[in-house]
């Protein structure tokens, strides 16, 4: 413990450091993934091809990712813009499948009442597919968050600066409490953004949180006989 | 793309077939790596998975340990385990197997999870004994699940074996920090490409195993999702066997 009170101030840069390289990609994902998870559900052959291109596109392991990506977009190796965009593409990948399915979720029914109240195409997607299938990309960007945080470690071997430096210093000096911190500053990081991203869904999904109470409170009073 | 040709003009110089460090001795090592913590980890986790998922039990237990466990920065547990018990391979084989235990222990109870339970029942009414069950029954049916979770335990375990190079001497990975080291761009972004590679050979074996373990019969019997049909009954539509039951 005493590494960590005599070391908060570096911890705390590399806390900032990690928030710059995770923050970006995770709101990224999700604005970039909404028409192409969109795209996915409306066409069986666009369905085919974003899929399996977002699938191949995650099972890249990010080390390599980091080294190739350079020589791709012409960014400097250790610059956070390079990072920031090797965890978009992970984030997009993730979150494509999870707007597809979301989308996919919403109640057919649903859908035809809003095309037959007269709802174009775009207020559809707007007022009808998106808030219904919220609880879904919700879930979605959660596991984005965890991921992403996690990943932005490995960028400490290329050298960019986050909390995984706090594992490159600390094995390179054999300070295991370096280590330990880093790992608990990033579990805990990760826990940070999933639970902000769980009150960003209570603002914007108030009636997920109504549904829940309504259930709750069903379960306090007897059943009600209902009479065909 | 003067850059891509280097790092393909690095990948086929013959400079590079020859030594201990050669390019198929490193790919070896990086297979022989993920296969053998596959395996470990396979002879820990799916036992259990398959406990959990036969009996139900303790399957609060299993999520809670796995999804923690997902959350840890695969190159923390890398480094803290190699200061423990030194360089070498001895860390990354202990920190890899851990990590390639949470997804296998979902793949085989979740593969259990998704049977039919009138599929286990039936069984069971025509007097199959529970080993039965287990072998004849939930094992085949719960496969493709299982190979699922060993796909991304696989896909892990490429991936975290080439930060491995960095507290030992071996693997593809071992080309990327030389390569950074010296600013070799060529060496770097070739060693790159491998693991590329082989993470996406990878991830097209277990596709297919995936794919060809699906039991016939369930494969057969599963029909095309109608996505247009409307998920709610409507008066008339009630499946014939709910009439006159009331």
């Amino acid at each position: 413990m005493t590494w960590v009170w005599e070391n908060l101030d570096l911890i705390w840069d590399r806390t900032l450091d990690h928030l710059i390289l995770s923050v970006p990609p995770i709101i990224l994902s999700f604005v970039i993934a909404l028409p192409l998870g969109w795209l996915a559900n409306r066409y069986r052959l666009s369905r085919g091809v974003i899929l399996t291109a977002s699938g191949l596109l995650y099972a890249i392991p990010s080390f390599p990712m980091f080294i190739v990506l350079p020589a791709l977009v012409g960014t400097t190796l250790r610059s956070p813009l390079n990072l920031v965009i090797a965890l978009t593409i992970y984030g997009v990948a993730l979150m494509v499948r999870v707007v597809a399915d979301g989308l996919a979720s919403v109640d057919a029914d649903v859908q035809r009442s809003a095309v037959a109240v007269g709802f174009s195409a775009w207020t559809n997607f707007w007022q009808v597919e998106l808030p219904l299938s919220g609880p879904v990309l919700l879930a979605g960007l959660r596991v984005v968050a965890v991921s992403t945080v996690s990943l932005a470690t490995v960028g400490a071997v290329i050298g960019a600066q986050s909390l995984g430096s706090l594992f490159t210093d600390g094995f390179q000096r054999g300070i295991q409490a370096e280590i330990i911190t880093g790992i608990v500053a990033t579990v805990l990081l990760a826990l940070l953004l999933d639970a902000a991203l769980v009150a960003a869904g209570r603002l914007a999904l108030p009636w997920t949180r109504a549904r829940k109470a309504v259930k709750a409170d069903a379960r306090l009073r007897p059943p009600v006989e209902v009479t065909p | 793309m003067n850059i891509f040709g280097d790092a393909l003009g690095w990948i086929l110089d013959p400079a590079n077939y020859a030594g201990p460090g050669a390019i198929p001795v490193r790919v070896l090592e990086h297979l022989g790596f993920t296969f053998l913590t596959l395996v470990v980890a396979s002879a820990i986790a799916i036992p259990f998975g398959f406990a959990i998922g036969h009996t139900g039990r303790g399957r609060g237990l299993a999520v809670a340990t796995s999804g923690g466990l997902r959350a840890i920065p695969t190159l923390g547990l890398l480094t803290l385990v190699a200061l423990w018990i030194g360089i070498g391979l001895g860390a990354p084989y202990v920190a890899l197997t851990v990590l390639a235990i949470p997804p296998i222990l979902a793949g085989a109870y979740a593969g259990f999870e998704a049977i039919d339970r009138g599929a286990i029942d039936a069984a069971r009414a025509v007097g199959m004994s529970e080993a039965q069950i287990l072998t004849q029954v939930e094992i085949p049916l719960g496969l493709p699940l299982l190979i699922g979770g060993l796909r991304s335990a696989a896909l892990q375990v490429v991936a975290t074996a080439t930060l491995a190079a960095y507290v030992a001497d071996f693997g593809l990975g071992r080309y990327l920090f030389s390569g950074l080291k010296t600013r070799d761009y060529a060496e770097m972004l070739g060693g790159s490409i491998l693991v590329i590679l082989l993470a996406l050979a990878l991830e097209a074996v277990f596709a297919t195993i995936q794919r060809v373990v699906v039991p016939r019969g369930v494969a057969t019997t599963r029909l095309p999702v109608d996505r247009a049909r409307s998920a709610r009954p409507r008066p008339g539509m009630e499946p014939a066997i709910t009439k006159g039951n009331p």
